[in-house]
């Protein structure tokens, strides 16, 4: 038994890896959505994948969350519960893992009432079945409540207590973006995936929005995995920045590098890095 | 002829667009319908004769008239104004308000529970036939075929199937086919055995289909029920083929136990329908409280989360197909349930007692009352089978369906949601209508991710 060798210290003790995405290929017949995406995100930070449109980052969404099988590579998750490969697996699994996410165009259960909404979140981890719910069994009695409570606490977090009994589709668009975080974290998540949750909102929404992802990052310790096009937003509140075009990583690293690199400006076709816009191509 | 000509000319839409008189014209063909389903037959020598018959008879004038009056009595409603509508609207509103009280509520199941217990007693013997053979199975089948489709949003051709299953576990375990039984059981016994025998062949039919959407699904399942009833025609030595269950093999239901020995009665002698009413209107009863609690629960809320959008329901840690499969195995036991009531109360029938057309039927009972409702699946096959009854001695019987699609018909255009729809489902129906999300299943083959 000799002692470690000292070149793995660096890796293993100054960063604490969540997710490891090594070398995902993903392909539909001849299209390469994704060509050998390799990145890892530490525990508790905020990454950011950004990209001009077309560049693959739903993609890798969507093969994080299991709703497309790569052909090629890894994606594992170091969470709480030890390791887990994600690659084979169904998105309810990998949600039940601790990886819950948010859709790009927002997917609510729109005949639902808000707190309904959460409350199918908060019950991802529950195990209330038929016979128990047919019985009103006591274990089915208090997972009710604790639904319920749970549903309220974070309507409050995201600021829609009083919004609780409206239906999901009568809510105001950025209340909607807010409710479907609510309802991702629900789950209880150790990574929390957002896919563009700034899409469509206005200036106002997008400073509430900041603040509060910061906030979920500060009083919850999700790890968040942001997609986003709105450079100022991405440039407030992420820790490390990954560029992805044409399905390959071209550059990653701390924000203010990425927006200075010199094969992000050409990817985002010439959209001149000013000095706070950067490649804010789409809005 | 010079009228004060607009400086910009309009293009006048065409006569026949006109609102009024589209409807003035619906209204008259609704008329002509009523009229010719009303009137003379034809007869197979002289098909025609129907229709000419039909407009020599000054009857059919009445009903064309009444089509005329129905448009005038609309159009004078419509010229009323917004403000009528305004009330109306609040009319209709109220009930629901007051109905969502539970002081009001619970005493009114309570009186509606009661009147189902004593007023069959003063119904006339043809009248309980009617209610304990044609009624009460039918709500039962409905209800749990309300699971499939209303709850889960699973459209199932072959519900009738599993009704199958259930008649012939009764028969099977009561010893009368030629397949034995290791032993045998009182009928009430084949109930538990039943339902266990349907649950598997709804877990073995769903759990490789379900993962199909929408109209494959519907294709699948009408396979199936097809299958069920050929294997039942073909298969001599287990189920005795087309012959089927001899009169009265089946025993009637009887109770032994704690001293007590009764055994429900033939429905021939005076009296005879009542104990069987009250054995399927018990069954009825925990069967929809038993429902009502899953409704509620986290298997209902993923249910309606699946039927709304499967994608946002699986990152929501729900996986769909499992899902799937428990609403078709609980559809399946309620339907095999239901078998057991008529093996043992008929005594009597053969593969040709399921077919197709039985499936349609139940799930017409489900849409007309309202799909997702327990009380809309009652109320559809309560009024559903009650009606060929009522309208017996009016209407020639080949004609009946004729009636049942009219009233569907009227139906899905003035009432798509069913007669007491569940307030999701109605939502759900005016948000596809407003062009919010697709309606579920039924409609739209789910959004690609």
């Amino acid at each position: 038994m000799t002692a470690p060798a000292p070149a793995a210290i660096p890796t293993s003790e100054a960063k604490d890896v969540i997710l490891d995405i090594r070398d995902v290929t993903l392909r539909f017949g001849g299209v390469t959505s994704l060509a050998g995406v390799t990145l890892t995100h530490n525990r508790g930070e905020i990454l950011s994948v950004i990209g001009p449109n077309g560049a693959g980052k739903t993609s890798l969404f969507n093969c994080i969350t299991g709703v497309y099988q790569p052909q090629e590579g890894s994606i594992t998750l170091h969470g709480t519960g030890g390791d887990a490969e994600l690659v084979g697996r169904k998105p309810s699994a990998v949600t039940r893992l601790g990886v819950a996410r948010t859709f790009q165009n927002i997917r609510l259960f729109n005949a639902l009432s808000a707190i309904e909404n959460v409350k199918i979140g908060v019950e991802a981890r529950q195990r209330t079945g038929p016979i128990g719910a047919m019985l009103r069994l006591p274990r089915t009695r208090r997972e009710e409540r604790e639904s319920d409570a749970r549903a309220f606490e974070l309507l409050e977090f995201v600021g829609l207590r009083q919004r609780a009994n409206e239906l999901a589709a009568s809510l105001p668009y950025g209340d909607q973006r807010r409710l479907e975080i609510a309802r991702a974290l629900a789950t209880a998540p150790q990574l929390l995936l957002l896919d563009e949750p700034a899409a469509g909102t206005n200036p106002s929404e997008k400073l509430e929005l900041a603040e509060l992802i910061q906030t979920i990052q500060r009083d919850t310790g999700t790890t968040i995995l942001l997609i986003e096009h709105d450079m100022k937003l991405v440039m407030s509140v992420a820790q490390s920045v990954v560029v992805l075009n044409f399905g390959k990583v071209i550059a990653s690293g701390a924000p203010h590098q990425v927006q200075n690199d010199p094969a992000v400006i050409e990817a985002y076709l010439g959209t001149a890095a000013t000095s706070q816009g950067g490649p804010d191509a789409e809005h | 002829m010079s009228a004060a000509s607009a400086p910009v000319a309009v293009r006048r839409p065409g006569l026949l667009a006109s609102p009024h008189l589209k409807r003035l014209l619906t209204c008259l063909m609704v008329g002509v319908v009523l009229a010719l389903l009303t009137g003379k037959s034809g007869s197979n020598q002289h098909p025609a004769s129907g229709i000419t018959g039909t407009f020599k008879s000054a009857n059919a004038y009445v009903w064309i008239a009444a089509g005329a009056v129905l448009w005038a009595a609309i159009t004078g409603w419509q010229w009323r104004g917004v403000a009528v509508a305004e009330t109306y609207r609040g009319l209709s509103a109220r009930p629901r308000a007051v109905w969502a009280m539970r002081p009001v509520r619970y005493p009114s199941y309570a009186v509606l529970l009661l009147a189902a217990i004593i007023v069959p007693n003063w119904l006339n013997g043809f009248w309980q036939e009617v209610l304990v053979g044609q009624i009460a199975p039918y709500v039962l089948l409905a209800i749990g075929l309300n699971v499939v489709v209303g709850f889960a949003g699973l459209l199932d051709l072959g519900y009738i199937a599993f009704y199958a299953v259930g008649a012939y576990s009764a028969a099977y375990w009561t010893n009368q086919l030629p397949a034995h039984p290791p032993f045998t059981v009182n009928v009430f016994w084949a109930f538990p055995l039943a339902v266990v025998a349907a649950m598997l062949a709804g877990v073995i039919l769903g759990a490789p289909t379900l993962r199909l959407r929408g109209d494959y699904l519907a294709i699948v399942t009408l396979g199936f029920g097809e299958i069920i009833q050929l294997v039942a025609a073909n298969s001599k030595s287990v189920t005795n083929g087309s012959e089927g269950v001899a009169p009265n093999s089946v025993p009637n239901f009887s109770f032994h136990a704690l001293g007590i020995h009764y055994t429900w009665p033939l429905e021939v002698l005076p009296g005879g329908h009542m104990p069987w009413y009250y054995l399927i209107l018990g069954i009825i009863v925990v069967v929809v409280i038993l429902f009502h609690l899953l409704e509620n629960s986290r298997v209902g809320r993923a249910w309606v989360a699946i039927r709304e959008d499967e994608v946002a329901a699986e990152a929501c840690g729900i996986n769909p197909l499992k899902y799937k499969v428990m609403a078709f195995a609980i559809g399946a036991s309620t339907s095999g349930l239901a078998g057991v009531f008529f093996a043992s109360k008929t005594g009597v029938f053969d593969p040709s007692s399921f077919p197709f057309q039985q499936s349609v039927v139940v799930l017409v009972l489900v849409i007309f009352g309202g799909m997702g409702s327990l009380p809309g699946a009652i109320i559809g096959a309560a009024v559903l089978q009650y009606l060929p009854q009522l309208l017996r001695s009016h209407i020639q019987q080949p004609d009946l369906y004729a009636y049942y699609g009219v009233i569907l018909i009227a139906m899905m255009i003035f009432r798509p949601q069913g007669v007491w729809p569940s307030r999701r489902r109605a939502r759900e129906i005016a948000q596809a209508e407003a062009g919010v999300g697709g309606a579920d299943a039924l409609g739209a083959p789910g959004a690609a991710p």
